[in-house]
């Protein structure tokens, strides 16, 4: 039908279908990319517009309902000028980071304060309530919305200190002025001319044979332009296996983009179609048919390792991916001479990513050129590109991989998806550009999940509290297939290896099994293990405190590893070279105001109010190092590059292999430049996730972009600078050695008297070579590369500490307060660690109180909307304090260490030990996340 | 996801909606506010030949006071009734439990006429409605048809409505003087459906409540959303409150009579126990509030 409307104060007509919804016409038909899809079922907000004045949900109105209406986008308010004050509260405040929810966060505040102009907190989480964030943790936007709406005047920016020091500014990320103003380019907003859309039949069960395939009807469906089964696509593309040479004895089996004879999950894609639209491509998808001989489903690891289990990969033997023993001194006597041992089995939930913006990914195959090339929403471009090269079979030097922005990734973007791989393949068979996005279901049902653990924990210790020894059980089921390149067994790995992490005890027995189900597979998801480490760690700590009637803090200190003793190699073998939990310790009590927190829960208590403090110290793997992937035969670089180029006019173009996805590395490497070279932050600008024009190098993940990134770009900068200099010696005829590059001019070193503005070293560099001497060659772009080599990894470490109230009587939990001192090493933007950290709280929250895949016992996801799996939202959470403690690492020139997942890796710990200590006079224990109000019902003997 | 191909329509009347109804039957779907049937079609969940989009339709949004009580039109949206003046002041317990409904850009599109014609169990609206023993006013071509809220809602999206007809009005009788309303759910998070909801009224037998003991009550009207396939009328928890005063014994043995009114689902989010066990906390936690209430 036609239709006849206002978008943005300019009338528009236009012809659509019955079916489409408001914000596809807006994205799709009239170009408005500022909204965004996140959903499509109502619940995330990302889709926001405001019609006739009024914010809606633009995924739950179709187009034809807007006829004769006013709309308005973010486009529109922000041209207008009618947020201005709230963009400029939310760049200060770094409330937004992958921008992905920032049109709609922006417009449902614009909306609040036209009606309340001065809320409260309280008032900005509930009405902000129904807007998902994975990044931030609300925190800060909480901030924003309170700064614009009492016209607070925004931060004070560090962006230009007098004296080009930017290392430790809070900088003001410059490309936050694009997403504020719905100007983000994500994957799905790329355009390109005669685009095809893929859509994939996925299996309905969790184990099942395919007897037939009938694509007949599919194919003759209008608009369809092709249906292709897995043995079609099998013979355009290498299958993968995502075993890792380095765990012996580890087993996976081959990965098809499509499944072949039998799925193994339900969700894996089974046949694709294309069509002229996403629309008719699931129309298609909807008349293929598959006949389906179900097989049973090996749904729990217990059960998946009983004698006479079903073998999901015959070939395989059993379901058994790979077993790890870690031994360190003699448990046996450390327990047999302990006061006490305390045995208690912990099950942390299937969590999922849910990065606001899916996984999208749209491949352009030209037969003419040979090329492949492919807009991806993902962390590590060069990893994908090497993977399309050799599965699909095309030289290296004809793919490139771009990332533009990307809306959140949280280790969810560093896989191999068949759905993926599978457009990848189409477009080239197609020789067309074919664009696919999972949509929210697909993303709940082949996204990886992770943290889906068993743990039993056995704690040897003296009556002072000193624990003597530990033992680890760790069984962890990880779904059909290991991931590819990765695998799927790091994350058992780093439970076995973190658990005792922080402290001092060194006899040690663990145990872990890996093993396959019918579920979705499991990998690496932002601090991988972690969060699973820490809590039991964390839980047996408390343990031993209330079961010996002593302080929790004081066992702590008890056992902690103390500053005199670094370097230290732990009985897991992880190297530390200096960490700080005494410092980190006092800091998080200190910022609580931790005595009196402990003196109010004590007075509440006795009044029937039941709160409870909780700590968690964890330690934190950052920045792996060059014994990393290569070592293990994936073929992933953890060296990265950066390239700076002296522009003509002064100017800096920094070109990194390392990514963007939100946490501000763009700004932290603009910074290092810099202040290395000696420019304005101002005049640098940052370009990444391109693999025709960066260094070749890894991307962004394990909280390695300040650490080689930022590292790589010091080593260019100081090279760079050092050639700037020989231009400037040359040109003012002095010795290099007199001269310095501050604020964008040479200067006098002694005196910093300006010498030669770098505007006309890069003239004379450029235009007039004539004038500088015959042998002189001005190297005005420069390229180094960093690996870490000397320590695998670098260990970080922080404390967390959660106060919440449990209301005995429904089970529910509700967080007063969450605080955080961490210790990433030297710190290059605090602005930007504030917010990595308590964006990773929201997720380690998410983990303890809400969020679970939950599978029935055919292996069935049950929660593949965002109505069923629960994702904190600003309402649940709580202010988040962060207090920094800096321990650089001398192994780089930089200091720098790893900042994105510490948060994630001691939240859970902390609440679960807060909700144990509210629920300890009813001598009632929780040994489960996510603690629902059946778990914490369940542990008082009330359900 | 997309949704499957349909028809839109867009009548502009009654006549014409009937029409329409007609000519589809069963493969229509009336699109009122869109917040439950547009995700239903997104997800494919819905498949219906035909939308007939109900909002440009005339005479159904208003809000007034008649003599049989406070009238209220099918396309009045939650938002409206959220600020609606007569609302507060004739139906206080609509205008306590709407703040529950999803979020604000729901409620600035979602229906009253449409919350109560898909019958969601877990809803707010269709358990204030019996709980105010309000009268759903349903239209077809033949006229306009009364049906008692108590008997409107069947089961699990299931209403009485007849093929041809869709909710015009409800009518929510004037509040008898005395009565006190009272509205809270227990949900997940903010806007959630709740695990377990309560609507509820109470009557005090004479007087107010004293210092120290809470009041008689005379009557009381109990409806949970959330723990059964429709709006839940519990009358033996009502019986066993009915004459005494709500104090704590009274309250518990109210919980447990309640088990016999109460027979929950389990999903995802909670098992039958624990929506039982919730129910009986908001049962206490409601009227404990509502009966020690100084009017």
């Amino acid at each position: 039908m036609r239709i006849g409307l206002t978008v943005n104060g300019r009338p528009v007509t236009r012809e659509v279908e019955g079916r489409q919804n408001l914000v596809d016409f807006l994205r799709y038909d009239l170009g408005f990319t500022g909204s965004h899809i996140g959903c499509e079922h109502g619940v995330c907000g990302a889709c926001t517009v405001r019609v006739d004045g009024t914010p809606i949900r633009g995924c739950l109105m179709l187009a034809a309902q807007a006829d004769g209406c006013r709309v308005e986008t973010i486009e529109g308010v922000a041209e207008s000028g009618a947020i201005a004050a709230l963009q400029r509260a939310f760049r200060a405040e770094n409330a937004l980071q992958c921008g992905f929810c920032t049109p709609g966060m922006l417009l449902t505040a614009q909306a609040l304060l036209e009606r309340n102009p001065d809320p409260d907190p309280v008032a900005i989480r509930e009405a902000l309530g129904g807007n998902y964030c994975r990044c931030t943790g609300y925190h800060a936007i909480v901030q924003a919305v309170l700064g614009a709406a009492r016209g607070r005047p925004a931060k004070a920016p560090d962006a230009a200190p007098s004296d080009g020091a930017y290392i430790g500014r809070s900088v003001i990320r410059p490309q936050t002025a694009r997403l504020v103003a719905g100007r983000g380019v994500y994957t799905d907003d790329v355009a390109v001319p005669r685009l095809l859309h893929a859509a994939f039949v996925r299996s309905p069960h969790a184990h099942a044979r395919i007897a037939r395939i009938d694509t007949g009807e599919a194919a003759a469906l209008p608009g369809v332009v092709a249906v292709v089964t897995g043995r079609e696509m099998a013979a355009h593309c290498e299958p993968w296996v995502g075993v890792l040479k380095n765990y012996a004895g580890m087993k996976s089996a081959p990965q098809y983009p499509l499944a072949l004879d039998k799925a193994v999950w339900q969700g894996e894609p089974v046949v694709a179609v294309v069509a002229e639209s996403r629309a008719l491509a699931e129309d298609g998808c909807a008349r293929v048919r598959v006949t389906w001989e179900p097989l049973p489903p090996v749904v729990d690891a217990e059960a998946a390792l009983a004698p006479g289990a079903t073998v999901i990969h015959p070939e395989l033997g059993d379901n058994l991916v790979l077993e790890t023993r870690i031994k360190s001194g003699d448990v046996d006597a450390a327990f047999k001479a302990a006061d006490a041992v305390y045995r208690e089995t912990f099950d942390t939930g299937r969590h999922t990513v849910v990065s606001l913006e899916p996984r999208v990914v749209l491949a352009d195959y030209d037969p003419a050129d040979e090329t492949l090339t492919v807009h991806h929403s993902g962390q590590a471009p060069y990893m994908f590109h090497d993977i399309l090269s050799r599965h699909l079979r095309i030289p290296e030097h004809r793919v490139r991989v771009i990332n533009k922005d990307v809306g959140g990734s949280f280790g969810l973007k560093i896989h191999t998806y068949p759905d993926e791989i599978a457009t990848c393949a189409l477009a080239v068979m197609l020789g067309r550009a074919v664009k696919f996005l999972a949509d929210r279901v697909e993303s709940f049902q082949t996204d990886i999940h992770s943290r889906d653990h068993r743990v039993t924990a056995e704690v040897a210790a003296m009556r002072d509290g000193t624990i003597v020894g530990m033992r680890l059980d760790d069984l962890a089921p990880v779904g059909p297939f290991s991931m590819y390149p990765r695998s799927s067994v790091v994350e058992s790995g780093q439970v076995l290896r973190t658990t005792p992490g922080p402290y001092r005890f060194r006899d040690y027995d663990a145990r872990g099994r890996v093993v396959f189900q019918n579920k979705t597979p499991m990998s690496q998801y932002r601090a991988v293990g972690h969060p699973v480490a820490a809590l039991v760690m964390e839980a047996m700590v408390d343990r031993v405190a209330r079961e010996l009637g002593l302080d929790p803090v004081e066992v702590r200190r008890r056992n902690l590893l103390t500053a005199d003793m670094y370097p230290y190699t732990a009985p897991t073998g992880l190297f530390f070279e200096k960490l700080s939990h005494e410092e980190s310790l006092d800091a998080v009590l200190d910022l609580a105001g931790y005595s009196a927190l402990c003196a109010e829960r004590d007075r509440l208590r006795a009044r029937g109010v039941h709160r409870g403090l909780g700590l968690c110290v964890f330690i934190d793997l950052t920045v792996p190092g060059a014994q990393t992937y290569g070592t293990g035969g994936a073929r992933i670089s953890s060296q990265d590059g950066t390239t700076i180029r002296l522009e003509p006019t002064g100017k800096l173009t920094v070109i990194s292999s390392v990514t963007e996805q939100g946490q501000g590395t763009d700004t932290i490497l603009a910074q290092v430049a810099a202040a290395t070279v000696g420019v304005p932050v101002d005049d640098v600008r940052v370009v990444t996730g391109d693999t025709l024009v960066t260094p070749y190098g890894g991307g962004t993940w394990g909280s390695r972009g300040a650490g080689i990134g930022g590292e790589a770009t010091i080593q260019t900068g100081k090279a760079l600078k050092e050639n700037i200099l020989k231009v400037a010696a040359v040109v003012l005829e002095v010795d290099a050695l007199d001269l310095d590059v501050r604020g964008g001019q040479i200067v006098d070193a002694r005196t910093g008297e300006s010498r030669l503005p770098l505007s006309e070293l890069g003239r004379v560099a450029y235009f007039r070579p004539d004038q500088l001497p015959k042998d002189f060659q001005s190297e005005l772009t420069v390229t180094r590369h960093y690996v870490p080599r000397h320590q695998p990894l670098a260990y970080t470490n922080g404390v967390q500490l959660s106060y919440v109230e449990v209301d005995v009587d429904t089970g529910f939990v509700k967080l007063l307060g969450h605080w955080v001192a961490e210790d990433c090493g030297r710190i290059i933007n605090p602005m930007l660690v504030d917010e990595q950290v308590r964006g990773g709280v929201a997720h380690g929250i998410g983990d303890a109180l809400f969020e679970h895949c939950v599978y029935d016992e055919h292996g069935q996801l049950l929660t593949t909307t965002m109505m069923d799996y629960l994702v904190p939202m600003a309402a649940e959470l709580p202010d988040i304090g962060v207090a920094h403690v800096e321990t650089p690492t001398a192994y780089s020139e930089g200091g720098f260490k790893g900042a994105g997942e510490g948060g994630v890796a001691g939240a859970p710990g902390a609440v679960l030990n807060a909700v144990n200590d509210a629920l300890s006079p009813f001598k009632a224990r929780v040994t489960r996340v996510p603690m629902t109000p059946e778990v914490i019902l369940r542990a008082l003997g009330k359900l | 996801m997309k949704p499957a191909p349909f028809e839109y329509h867009r009548p502009a009347s009654l006549a014409e909606t009937f029409d329409l109804l007609d000519r589809y039957g069963d493969d229509g779907r009336i699109l009122a506010g869109g917040q439950s049937l547009v995700p239903a079609l997104n997800l494919r969940l819905a498949t219906p030949r035909a939308v007939i989009d109900i909002n440009r339709v005339p005479e159904l949004d208003a809000i007034r006071v008649t003599p049989e009580g406070l009238v209220i039109g099918a396309l009045v949206r939650q938002e409206a009734l959220e600020r609606s003046p007569l609302v507060r002041e004739h139906a206080p317990l609509v205008a306590a439990a709407v703040p529950h409904v999803g979020h604000s850009a729901i409620r600035a599109r979602g229906t009253i006429g449409g919350s109560l014609a898909l019958a969601d169990p877990a809803a707010e609206l269709p358990a204030c409605m019996v709980a105010l023993g309000a009268t759903i006013r349903a239209a077809s071509r033949a006229g306009r048809r009364d049906v008692a809220a108590a008997d409107f809602f069947r089961g699990i999206y299931t209403t009485a409505l007849a093929p041809g007809e869709i909710v015009a009005e409800v009518v929510v009788p004037r509040a008898a003087p005395g009565w006190r309303w009272g509205f809270e759910e227990l949900a997940r998070r903010h806007g959630d459906f709740a695990l377990a909801g309560l609507a509820a009224g109470v009557l005090a037998a004479r007087g107010g409540p004293s210092e120290s003991r809470a009041e008689v009550l005379g009557e009381i009207r109990l409806v949970f959303c959330g723990v059964g396939p429709r709006p839940v009328r519990a009358r033996r928890a009502e019986a066993a409150l009915t004459g005494q005063r709500a104090d704590a014994a009274v309250l518990a043995a109210a919980g447990r009579a309640l088990d016999g009114d109460l027979d929950p689902p389990g999903d995802v989010h909670g098992s039958p126990a624990l929506r039982r066990h919730l129910a009986r906390v908001l049962l206490s936690r409601v009227v404990g509030r509502l009966a020690g209430a100084r009017s």
